[in-house]
C-alpha cells in the first residue's frame, strides 16, 4: 500500500473517530432539547447561544467531581468497567461505510475505516462484548443494586442478541455477503432498500438495537425506581461520564448500522443521475468526490433521523416490566425472526424479494380481526 | 545466545506478532487456573479467547476469529460470568481442596500433558511446511469455508446441528415447570 493511501486512510479513520465523539457529545444536548420539546419546556439555554456549550459545561463538571472508589470495591475492575464500555462502543464504527470513495490521481479510497469481508460479524461481535463493561463495573462496585443492574444487562443483551442476529441473517441471505459495503451496494435503487424488502426484519432489528443500547423502553439495567442507579450507582466523576457517553456512542453506531443495513446507507434516489451530471459538469475526479460528499451528508441525515427516533421513543414510551421484556424477546421476536428467515428463503428460491410482506399482511389482518371481534366496551357514564 | 538473537532477526512482523500473541495467550491461560477469585479467572479466560482469535486472524481465518469472539467471548463467557456473579464465590471453598483432590488433579493433568506431547511429536501429526505453489491466502475466508462445510463435511455439520437441537430440547425439558412444582 502506498504512503499517500495510508495517509488518507489514517485521516479518514481519525475523522470518523472525531465525528463519532462530536456526535455523541451533541447527542446529550439534543436529548435534553428533545426532552424539553416533548415536555413543553425550554431545555438548556444558558451556556452559550441556545445552550450550545452545555455539553462542554457538563464535561467540565464531570471532570472536576470527586473520583470516588468504594473501599470494598475491586479497584482495578472498577476502573476497567467504564474503559471497556468506552472501548467497545468506539470499536464498532470501524467497518461502517460512510461514503462511496474518494478519488485523486489514480487512487480510489473508500470512505470507511476498514473493509473486511466479515464486517457484519465484526459489528455483531463487538456489540456482544459491550455488555462486559456493564457487568464488570456492576460487579466490581460491591453493591447489590449494581450487581442486579449488571445481571439484568447481561440477560437482556443475551436474549435480544439472538433475535438481532436472526433478523440480520435474513439480510445476509438477500445479499449473499457479510461485508457491510456489499450490503449497502446491493441497495442501490430505491425500491431495493432493505426496508422495503425486509419490513418485519427492520422492526425486529430496531427493537433489538434499542435493547442492546439499554435505551428506554429497555433501560432496565439502570431502572431508577427499582435499582437506585442500576449498574452505575457507585460511579462518579468521569467514570460515570464514560458510561453515559458510551451509551450515546452506541446510539450513534446503531443508528449508522440501521441506516446502512435497511436504508441504503449513502444511497439516495436518483443518485446515479446526480453523480453523472456532476461528473459531466466538473470533470470525473472532482465530480465523483462531490457526489461522494453528498452521499456522506445523506447518510448522516439518516443517522440523525434515527438518533432523533431513539430520543423520541425514550421520552414517549414507559419502561417495560421485566417479565414483559423477556416475553417480548423470547416468545415474540425470536419466533417471528425465525419465520422471517424461512419466508425470505422461500421467496429467494423463486427470485421474489418482497416475500416477507406476506407476514406483515397476515399480522395486520390478525390485528384487525381481533380488534373487530373484541367485545365493544360501552362507555359508562360517570355516577354523580 | 547469538543463535537466539539471529532467530529474532530473521522473523517477519507476522512472526513477532505471533510470538507476542503466544506469550499473551499463555499468560492469560495460566491466569485462568491460578486466579483465586473465579471472576478474575473468567476474565482471564475471555482474554485467552481474544488471543486465540488473534491467532486465527494471523492464519487469515477471519470468519473463525469473529465467530470465536461472538460465540465464546460474547455469549458463553457472559453466561459464565452471570452464573458466577449469582453464586457469589467470594469466600474460599476449602472443602474441595483436600490433599487427595490435589494429588488426583496432578496425576490427571500430568497424564494429559504426556498424551498431548506424544501426539504432537508423532510423525503423522507434524505440521507440513508451506509450499509457495499450493498456498492460497483465501483458504480461511467465509466463501471457501462455506463451500467446504456444505460439500465435503455436510454429514458432520448436519449431525452437529442435530446435537444442538437435542441439547436445546433437553434444556427446555430441564427448565420446564411441571404442574405440581415449587414456584420460586
Amino acid at each position: 500500500m502506498d504512503l499517500t493511501v495510508l495517509l488518507v486512510k489514517g485521516i479518514i479513520i481519525l475523522v470518523i473517530f472525531g465525528i463519532t465523539l462530536l456526535i455523541a457529545t451533541y447527542s446529550t444536548y439534543a436529548e435534553r432539547k428533545v426532552a424539553a420539546f416533548l415536555q413543553d419546556r425550554l431545555g438548556p439555554n444558558r451556556a452559550g447561544p441556545w445552550g450550545l456549550l452545555q455539553p462542554i459545561a457538563d464535561a467540565g463538571k464531570m471532570f472536576f467531581k470527586e473520583d470516588f472508589i468504594p473501599s470494598q470495591a475491586s479497584k482495578w475492575l472498577f476502573i476497567l468497567g467504564p474503559c471497556l464500555a468506552m472501548l467497545t462502543a468506539l470499536m464498532s464504527s470501524a467497518v461502517i461505510p460512510f461514503g462511496d470513495s474518494i478519488r485523486f490521481d489514480n487512487y480510489s479510497i473508500p470512505v470507511q475505516g476498514i473493509e473486511i469481508n466479515i464486517g457484519v460479524l465484526y459489528i455483531f461481535g463487538v456489540v456482544s462484548l459491550g455488555v462486559y463493561g456493564i457487568m464488570v463495573g456492576g460487579w466490581a462496585s460491591n453493591n447489590k443494586f449494581s450487581l442486579l443492574g449488571a445481571i439484568r444487562a447481561a440477560s437482556q443483551n443475551i436474549s435480544y442478541e439472538i433475535a438481532l442476529g436472526l433478523s440480520m441473517i435474513a439480510i445476509l441471505m438477500m445479499t449473499g455477503s457479510l461485508s457491510v459495503r456489499a450490503i449497502v451496494d446491493q441497495q442501490a435503487s430505491f425500491f431495493e432498500w432493505n426496508i422495503f424488502t425486509q419490513p418485519l426484519g427492520f422492526v425486529i432489528f430496531l427493537t433489538c438495537a434499542f435493547a442492546e443500547c439499554n435505551r428506554t423502553p429497555f433501560d432496565l439495567p439502570e431502572c431508577e425506581t427499582e435499582l437506585v442507579g442500576g449498574y452505575h450507582t457507585e460511579y462518579s466523576s468521569m467514570k460515570l461520564g464514560f458510561y453515559l457517553f458510551a451509551e450515546y456512542i452506541n446510539m450513534f453506531v446503531s443508528s449508522a448500522f440501521v441506516s446502512a443495513l435497511y436504508f441504503g446507507g449513502f444511497h439516495y434516489p436518483f443518485m446515479n443521475e446526480v453523480g453523472s451530471a456532476l461528473e459531466r459538469s466538473m470533470g470525473a475526479i472532482t465530480g465523483h468526490n462531490i457526489a461522494t460528499a453528498i452521499g456522506f451528508v445523506v447518510f448522516f441525515g439518516k443517522i440523525f433521523f434515527f438518533i432523533f427516533f431513539f430520543m423520541w421513543v425514550r421520552w414517549t414510551l414507559p419502561r417495560f416490566r421485566y417479565d414483559q421484556l423477556m416475553n417480548l424477546g423470547w416468545k415474540t421476536l425470536i419466533p417471528l425472526s425465525i419465520l422471517n428467515v424461512v419466508i425470505t428463503g422461500a421467496g429467494l428460491l423463486y427470485n421474489f424479494k418482497y416475500a416477507t410482506w406476506a407476514i406483515v399482511i397476515v399480522m395486520v389482518l390478525m390485528v384487525i380481526v381481533s380488534g373487530a371481534r373484541a367485545p365493544k366496551r360501552e362507555a359508562i357514564p360517570q355516577q354523580v | 545466545m547469538t543463535e537466539f538473537l539471529s532467530f529474532f532477526k530473521t522473523l517477519t512482523p507476522t512472526g513477532y506478532l505471533f510470538l507476542f500473541l503466544t506469550v499473551l495467550t499463555l499468560f492469560s491461560a495460566i491466569g485462568v487456573v491460578t486466579a483465586r477469585n473465579p471472576i478474575y479467572s473468567v476474565l482471564a479466560l475471555i482474554a485467552t479467547f481474544f488471543c486465540l482469535s488473534g491467532h486465527y486472524v494471523l492464519l487469515n481465518a477471519q470468519f473463525l476469529a469473529a465467530v470465536n469472539i461472538i460465540v465464546y467471548a460474547g455469549a458463553i463467557m457472559v453466561l459464565f460470568l452471570f452464573t458466577i456473579m449469582f453464586l457469589n464465590l467470594r469466600k474460599e471453598d476449602e472443602e474441595s481442596k483436600t490433599n487427595l483432590t490435589k494429588m488426583a488433579s496432578v496425576v490427571v493433568g500430568g497424564l494429559l500433558m504426556i498424551m498431548l506431547i506424544t501426539i504432537f511429536r508423532a510423525k503423522s501429526a507434524q505440521v507440513p511446511t508451506v509450499s509457495a505453489t499450493s498456498f492460497s491466502a483465501k483458504t480461511g475466508l467465509v466463501e471457501n469455508l462455506g463451500q467446504l462445510l456444505y460439500s465435503d463435511y455436510i454429514l458432520p455439520f448436519e449431525l452437529a446441528s442435530v446435537l444442538f437441537l437435542v441439547a436445546m430440547v433437553g434444556a427446555v425439558m430441564l427448565g420446564k415447570r411441571e404442574a405440581g412444582d415449587r414456584h420460586f
